[in-house]
């Protein structure tokens, strides 16, 4: 038997149990009752594509160093699910615990020997209190929490206090959780060694920070970004996008009068939501709609028009792995390219990386800026790493000062006072013409929308030099976005390095981590979040900087990397690619491994074979 | 080919409508379609319709989706801001449209490809939403566009020009239109220009969800015999089941047809639409009958005509959505952005 691992405030407690069981809600506030201790912890939902009676997973590292990404690896089993027993005890660490329901007894081969077993009965005691067949089970979730209260030393008055926030208006409920809660932690202290090796100690490292879901942060973000449409069909895993959206609408956008400041449509498909988001954006309000791989290649033609006819659009891909229906639950970032090209025909759109959910409301409201200043598509690529889990981020904060960037719409004084309008004529030089909204002037400034060519003047044509000439401006256009998608985040290394590491979006946070795993390790990476495409002039450079750089993602082609070499006009060979892309959230052991392993040494060789 | 600016002349004798504004400021560029296609007709009858019931123009938006009857667009209401959209997503994009800015009156245009072949999904859902629009068919049973192939409104048995018979059931977009709940049918053909004209002008005085099929001929690739949507054929088989006059609130009503077979229907706005039978045992405020008749005479090779179904008290999708009475697209910073304060109350509600 190894050394039962013993770490306060850092390690992996990970949950088993069956979907539905009604599990969700006290592994959350065990999560919770962490970061209430002021100590930093990040959960993440393991969940098949299934609704009831298949396996779930719930992971929490718990972090006092505050390293939010995935670690890998299981300190701790809480083992609720007879299923997926086998390979849920095989991963954990050896030295590790094992917490299981010992109400039936199990075959000794059912175990390992080099971790500790923790069996709490607590079927049994539950079957004495309740005779309610749901309550059993409800109440079964609670007692396990109370138990890990008392292995692991948690503060049993935040974890009461946070179920009295919970059932706030549900005043009923309160004092059975509490009773159920207390059950577990009784017996547990009464009859097991409290606490374990691995444990927690109140902290102050989670500072002002909140905790929230990407998905929720991005529809806060269409909130206070104007948005007043959004068409959508259910998908996961952006369909919460689409429906925190309609609940903080009914929060902040209903009317004195009881009235809704928004219209929210479930459409037939994502054709029809992307059609109503194009509609609604021709007509001048703001309109989004989230969904995620398979709605993206739905929607290919429609984006194709609105790139084309020049019309403000959001569209929120909380992406998953691909292709196809792929793994529906599970994390990839895999349509950079399918969203930077979408649509046949050349096109180009503009892309934004949020990294948590604080980008996620940041760019949420931006990208709206975006789409009507630069009257084009607008992807805000989540991923369900960062969309459908809770994270801990800084709180989220709105300039008093700040106001719509409604972009270039000519007005009925304007048009009044005889200014010249040309729906696609290039008046400033930046490739973004003005337009007009319907209904604007009686006599002027309509003009005919359409996805067939057309002259400065909206009028059909196919006269080649006035495609062409339709076509340059539209790279002019792009060549402005560039200056206006949010620049990238550099973090240099501690000495001067050739080489570089880019990174985006639900990486960095396993990002960072490995940095600073590979900084103790003595090798120096400088780095660079980017967070933006098309891509400014400053990636490129730092590019061209350093002799190599590894490109780390989350899909199986390196796609941002080959974006790179392609709109960049960068040399293949000196970017390295690093991919992780098995569904499961990229971890800091994985890109410490795979960049260590090619800096180990003096004489580094740059490696071309793809590490994944 | 490249878009043919109309000459602006003005006859001093034409006569101007309340707005000042003459049948010409109603029309659009030049057409390009073949001399005699059913969809000039048509274009006719809306700048007709809209001049005749003094609608300003440019608080008109056109929508349609691709096709020859989705180009007509550009040829009437020039003023007008138009959305030529992509093939058979017309429905989706006017749904939006509506949704920013519910002051504007939306006309939506599509061919019977469009609408019953690769739109039909669309079309389907934007009429059992009750989006307010006038939406008109464009009916000749092929796709013109593409150079003839056989649409889903092509009758079983019909021949096409070069002599092949359709095998599949057709679509009929009026019953589907009266079963999704739409609350003001009708159809009509583009050479009945005096029951065409009224139609329209009736549909878009309805607030909701108005569908009008139009037979529109096709006189490149469907006017032959052996056809149910030529000419020939329409004006044989036309069995219209009432004609409407739509007068505006102000205009009195004369008694002038044999009482009782003359009806007056009260729009939401206050218009009158008067209802002249031909039909005596057709109701149009009842659903179900209309849907039965349709099935009975279009079994009898009859194409019925008219004002099908309409509804004198109907909703459309803002009411459903409760949205507010000013236009989304309007709304700014203060009635949006909810602002920092309460941003630091949700923040600490999420610690
Ligand atoms: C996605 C897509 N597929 C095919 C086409 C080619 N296409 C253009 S118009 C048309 C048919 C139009 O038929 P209809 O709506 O009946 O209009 P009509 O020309 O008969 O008035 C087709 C198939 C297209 N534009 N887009
Ligand atoms: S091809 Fe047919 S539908 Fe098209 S313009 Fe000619 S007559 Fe009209
Ligand atoms: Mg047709």
């Amino acid at each position: 038997m190894p050394q039962p691992i013993a770490r306060v405030n850092d390690f992996v407690v990970k949950f088993a149990n069956v979907n539905g069981s009604g599990s969700a809600s006290a592994n959350q506030l065990f999560a919770k009752s962490i970061l209430r201790m002021g100590v930093p912890c990040t959960p993440r939902n393991i969940f098949p594509s299934n609704i009831q009676g298949l396996p779930t997973w719930y992971e929490v590292r718990v972090s006092e160093a505050g390293h939010l990404g995935a670690r890998g690896g299981v300190d701790m089993f809480v083992a609720m699910n007879p299923q997926t027993w086998d390979k849920d005890v095989a991963e954990i660490e050896p030295g590790g615990y094992l917490f299981y329901d010992s109400s039936k007894p199990m075959p000794k081969s059912k175990f390992r020997d080099d971790v500790n077993i923790i069996g709490v009965p607590l079927t049994e005691i539950c079957n004495q209190t309740y005779s309610d067949p749901r309550q059993r089970q409800l109440f079964k979730n609670i007692m396990y929490l109370g138990s890990l209260s008392a292995l692991l030393d948690m503060d049993v008055a935040a974890i009461e206090t946070l179920i009295g926030e919970q059932f706030q208006g549900k005043d009923k409920l309160i004092a059975p959780n509490v009773k159920a809660l207390h059950l577990g932690r009784d017996w547990t202290l009464k009859n097991l060694a409290c606490p374990l090796g691995i444990k927690l100690q109140r902290s102050d490292k989670v500072g002002d920070r909140i905790f929230l879901e990407g998905n929720s942060a991005a529809a806060l973000g269409a909130v206070y970004g104007g948005a007043t449409m959004c068409a959508w069909y259910p998908i996961t895993p952006s369909s919460s996008l689409a429906e925190a959206f309609s609940r903080h609408c009914r929060k902040f956008r209903t009317a004195p009068d009881g009235k809704a400041r928004h219209a929210i449509i479930q459409a037939e498909d994502e054709l029809a939501s992307i059609g109503m988001v194009i509609g609604a954006g021709w007509n001048g309000a703001r309109a989004f709609t989230a969904t995620s791989g398979p709605g993206i290649s739905l929607m290919q033609e429609f984006i194709g028009l609105a790139y084309f006819a020049e019309i403000p659009a959001v569209i929120f891909n909380v992406q998953r792995a691909g292709p196809s229906t792929g793994m529906p639950t599970r994390t990839q970032q895999c349509d950079v390219m399918s969203c930077a090209y979408a649509s046949h025909g050349d096109t180009k759109h503009v892309l934004l990386f949020p990294e948590d959910p604080r980008e996620c409301f940041e760019m949420g409201a931006l990208s709206f800026d975006l789409a009507d200043r630069l009257q084009t598509p607008i992807f805000v690529l989540l991923d369900l790493d960062i969309g459908m889990n809770e994270r801990l981020c800084a709180p989220l904060s709105w300039d008093a000062k700040r106001r719509f960037d409604r972009g270039k719409v000519m007005t009925y004084e304007e048009l009044e006072a005889g200014k010249e309008f040309g729906r696609y004529l290039d008046v400033d030089g930046d490739g973004i013409p003005y337009r007009t909204l319907p209904g604007t002037h009686p006599t002027r400034g309509s003009f005919f929308t359409r996805g067939t060519s057309r002259d400065r003047y909206a009028r059909y044509t196919e006269e080649g030099g006035a495609y062409q000439d339709n076509m340059q401006r539209l790279l002019k256009k792009f060549e402005t976005a560039k200056k206006l998608v949010p620049a990238p985040v550099k973090r240099p290394a501690k000495q001067a390095t050739k080489f570089g590491v880019l990174y985006y979006g639900s990486t960095a946070p396993a990002m960072s981590e490995a940095l600073d795993q590979l900084e103790a390790d003595g090798m120096h990476l400088d780095a660079m979040r980017v967070r933006g495409f098309p891509f400014s002039d400053e990636i490129v450079d730092f590019v061209r900087a350093h002799e190599h750089v590894f490109v780390v993602e989350q899909n199986r082609d390196g796609q941002l990397r080959a974006l790179l070499t392609v709109e960049g006009n960068i040399d293949p060979a000196k970017l390295v690619a690093v991919l992780h892309y098995d569904g499961t959230p990229i971890t800091a052991r994985f890109i410490r491994g795979s960049i260590g392993k090619r800096l180990a040494g003096a004489n580094v060789t740059p490696l071309r074979k793809v590490v994944s | 080919m490249t878009y043919l600016a109309k000459p602006k002349l003005r006859h001093p004798e034409l006569p101007v409508n309340k707005l000042g504004y003459t049948r010409r400021d109603y029309e659009g560029s030049v057409s390009t379609l073949c001399a005699g296609c059913g969809h000039d007709s048509i274009s006719a009858a809306i700048i007709q319709a809209c001049f005749e019931l003094d609608l300003p123009p440019h608080r008109i938006a056109k929508l349609s989706g691709i096709g020859c009857s989705s180009k007509t667009p550009t040829y009437f209401l020039g003023h007008s801001h138009g959305f030529n959209s992509v093939h058979g997503r017309m429905p989706s994009v006017l749904t939006g449209a509506n949704l920013a800015n519910r002051d504007l009156l939306y006309l939506g245009v599509s061919g019977d490809g469009d609408s019953a072949s690769i739109g039909l999904g669309q079309f389907a859902h934007c009429i059992r939403r009750g989006v307010n629009m006038v939406y008109i068919v464009e009916n000749n049973g092929v796709y013109g566009l593409t150079k003839g192939q056989f649409s889903a409104t092509a009758d079983r048995g019909s021949k096409s020009k070069r002599g092949a018979v359709n095998s599949d059931s057709s679509i009929d977009l009026v019953s589907m239109a009266l079963q999704l709940g739409a609350t003001f049918v009708g159809r009509s053909f583009s050479g009945d220009k005096a029951q065409l004209v009224p139609l329209i002008k009736g549909a878009i005085l309805h607030k909701g969800a108005a569908f009008m099929d139009v037979i529109s001929p096709c006189v490149a690739f469907n006017n032959h015999l052996g056809s149910t949507k030529s000419f020939d054929y329409v004006r044989e088989h036309n069995e219209a089941v009432n004609r409407l006059d739509v007068m505006t609130p102000r205009a009195e009503i004369t008694a002038d047809y044999a009482p009782g077979a003359l009806e007056t229907v009260i729009q939401h706005d206050g218009s009158a639409v008067r209802l002249r039978k031909i039909a005596a045992d057709y109701d149009p405020h009842n659903r179900i009958a209309a849907m039965t008749y349709l099935q009975e005479r279009a079994s009898a090779g009859e194409v019925v005509t008219g004002l099908l179904y309409v509804d004198s008290d109907p909703s459309d999708l803002h009411d459903s959505l409760n949205t507010v009475g000013e236009p989304l697209n309007v709304l700014g910073e203060a009635e949006l952005c909810p602002g920092p304060a309460a941003l630091e109350k949700l923040n600490a509600s999420l610690r």
